[in-house]
């Protein structure tokens, strides 16, 4: 599987994160839950990867893993998460914090519930970055070459000529606290314009609970974007809005593609989504990656029968139908998963090898893997 | 895409549009406004008092002591001294105007009682945030030691206090306190403890925050709303504490005795001539029931204002 992978690493895009051979299992009164079972998939530099299944199938516990966010009755049995080469589960609590700080960032589902009510929003993004010193150096920087864009293109005010000199005299000193606020705050702005808020100006001084629901989206998205991670896990990101809002964010986040550095996972069950705006797919199942490919190919060539079932599944308005095909079944209870391939109960597929043997996840066509008994393994 | 986004436009917003609506609340309820101005008016007094209140007020004039000279009033009580000029509350057993020793007694009371209360409540936030966000063995701890001063009366442990401290002003106020930090450590931990259950303290943590920095910035601003309900409902309980304990003579000698005006020790003098002299007991007993009933409403009036189903 790890020659698969390094081969994967060979073609133009070089790989950011690597989930290898991930398990993760809760431990609860009915018994152990083998929630995740030996994942393995990773992110390329500046793709968005859709990380796909149903309900209960591990997606985001493994985003979870990646944050080092798990509850406390979680255990990570077996594998590595490699951040650029780096192990996150053998950093200690204060490395994680950095991680989630500075690499690793997410957006989560309910944009209602995940932003703090008493605090209003701009203040709450210009926080993150006031609250490490790692970040005034960059802040600094980031705002001199704000200043040399606009000198650029339209020549400065003497104040703003009168900045740039301080602050080039700033760069490696610790900046006071009042210029701290004023260029966090300053960046901020940027960002949420860059999220496309309207009016960052008055939206900075507002509640969360003066916002839509697609504003509030965005302000999430600032959160996350401002400290520049190489990663941003978005969970579930659209779920909680209604239709055209959804679109709109989806619509962001593809334009904003060539304007940040980082690799999006986005998790979703909606194949709509995926087909959207995902570069490659992994779909899950169980807790078992069971394919991976590009969006096109897996569309155009599922090869494991839950994908199949999964992509048969979504109504067509162009095909008339008198009945929605659906999996027989439902997702297994994970506290006495099924033997060999945990799919094969549901699989209209299956032969007598499936009970027996767990499919490895093997390249069939480049770029394109697959964990299932009928491609060989 | 521009316009799309501008058409999500928010509701006109503002710190000011938001003080009106809490206004708008309070002025709803007549016994809130009531409250308020209660309240409002004994804060007035209290920082005016020793501007209004002439220093010589103080002074014993034992030829007119209990004495009445107000005819709105009559007492009919055949013994009854008059005043040799009208008094509107006539005068203590010190010969001094009862209503110039009433509003002199009031900054006393209420600044006792502010410091009790700030006290509490900022032991309160340090102990109960720190119970609730940590758990375990900690809050297992704050919560036994809280325990313990709930099982005790505290007006009892108040008295056995300044018996053992000795009587003066800052024991006094010691003693209240002791009795009554546990109440606010218990209220801060639960507001807390559901409070770090929401999903933005988990959005916090996912996006790299300290432990500190959730707990204090994040945590606490959102736990303090019952807390400003509570406090202000306090004051006049405090008050009431406070002056109860003077009336039992848990005083420095100056004030049990009256000299110094209190709202308790003044009640308590009153308290010898409650056939002779009525109103040396009624005008004081009034004082603390008023500023009490005060701020008990508008603490019922507050906790309206800060009920989240009316805000969001």
């Amino acid at each position: 599987m790890t020659s698969q992978a390094s081969v994967q690493r060979g073609s133009d895009h070089e790989v950011v994160l690597e989930v290898k051979g991930l398990k993760v299992s809760f431990h609860t009164y009915l018994g152990e839950v083998k929630a995740l079972d030996g994942v393995d998939f990773e992110v390329k530099r500046g793709e968005v990867l859709g990380l796909v299944g149903e309900s209960g199938c591990g997606k985001t516990v493994t985003a979870l893993a990646i944050g080092g966010l798990l509850s406390d009755n979680a255990k990570v049995e077996a594998g590595q998460i490699l951040l650029e080469g780096k192990d996150l589960l053998k950093e200690t609590k204060d490395e994680l914090r950095q991680t989630r700080l500075r690499e690793v960032s997410f957006v989560f589902q309910d944009p209602m519930t995940f932003i703090n009510p008493v605090l209003s929003v701009g203040s709450q993004i210009a926080e993150i970055l006031e609250s490490d010193k790692g970040f005034q150096a960059e802040l600094v920087e980031y705002r001199i070459a704000e200043l040399a864009r606009a000198e650029s293109k339209a020549g400065l005010t003497p104040a703003e000529v009168e900045e740039k000199r301080s602050l080039e005299g700033l760069k490696d000193k610790k900046l006071s606290k009042r210029s701290l606020r004023r260029l966090a705050k300053l960046r901020t702005l940027d960002y949420m314009r860059t999220v496309r808020l309207p009016d960052p100006e008055r939206v900075y001084n507002m509640y969360p609970f003066e916002l839509s629901g697609g504003m509030r989206q965005r302000v999430m998205i600032a959160m996350a974007l401002v400290r520049r991670p190489k990663v941003l896990l978005a969970d579930e990101i659209t779920t909680a809005l209604d239709v055209t809002v959804q679109a709109q964010v989806l619509r962001l986040l593809a334009d904003l593609r060539g304007k940040i550095d980082a690799s999006v996972v986005l998790i979703t069950h909606d194949l709509g989504v995926v087909s959207e705006i995902c570069d490659r797919v992994v779909v899950m199942y169980a807790g078992n990656v069971v394919e991976i490919a590009d969006v096109e190919e897996l569309f155009a060539n599922p090869m494991h029968p839950y994908t199949q079932g999964l992509l048969a599944s979504i109504p067509r308005p162009d095909v008339f139908t008198k009945e929605i095909k659906s999996i027989s079944g439902s997702v297994p209870n994970l506290i006495s998963p099924p033997s060999g391939c945990r799919f094969h109960p549901r699989c209209p597929k299956r032969f007598e090898r499936c009970p027996l043997v767990k499919p490895p996840l093997i390249e069939v066509e480049p770029g394109h893997r697959v964990a299932c008994l009928l491609y060989g393994g | 895409m521009e316009s799309k986004a501008g058409a999500e436009e928010a509701p006109k917003s503002g710190a000011m549009a938001d003080l009106r609506y809490s206004l708008h609340l309070m002025s709803r309820n007549k016994l809130v406004l009531a409250g308020s101005v209660l309240a409002a008016g004994t804060i007035l007094v209290a920082l005016l008092a020793h501007v209004i209140v002439p220093a010589s007020a103080t002074v014993d004039d034992r030829a007119i002591r209990i004495c009445w000279n107000n005819s709105l009033i009559n007492w009919h009580i055949p013994s009854i001294n008059v005043c040799p000029r009208p008094l509107p509350l006539g005068t203590d057993a010190y010969g001094r105007n009862l209503l110039l020793m009433i509003i002199l007694a009031v900054p006393l009371d209420l600044s006792i009682a502010l410091e009790i209360v700030a006290s509490a409540v900022v032991i309160g936030l340090v102990f109960g945030s720190i119970a609730g966000y940590a758990g375990g063995i900690v809050d297992e701890a704050i919560l036994r030691v809280t325990d313990i001063f709930f099982a005790v009366p505290g007006i009892l442990l108040a008295i056995v206090l300044m018996t053992v401290l000795g009587r003066t002003i800052p024991n006094l106020t010691l003693a209240v306190l002791i009795t009554w930090w546990p109440l606010y450590v218990r209220l801060i931990r639960s507001q807390v403890l559901s409070e770090k259950e929401r999903p933005y303290v988990e959005a916090l943590r996912a996006m790299g925050a300290g432990r500190f920095r959730i707990l204090f910035r994040h945590v606490v601003p959102n736990s303090i709303y019952p807390l400003i309900v509570q406090s202000t409902l306090d004051i006049g309980s405090v008050i009431l504490t406070v002056s109860t304990l003077v009336f039992l003579g848990f005083a420095p000698s100056n004030i049990a005795t009256g000299q110094t005006p209190e709202l308790g020790s003044l009640t308590s003098q009153g308290s010898q001539y409650i056939f002779s002299a009525p109103w040396l007991i009624i005008f004081p007993g009034l004082t603390i029931l008023i500023i009490s009933l005060g701020f008990n409403l508008l603490g019922d009036g507050l906790r309206d204002v800060f009920d989240p189903r009316l805000r969001r």
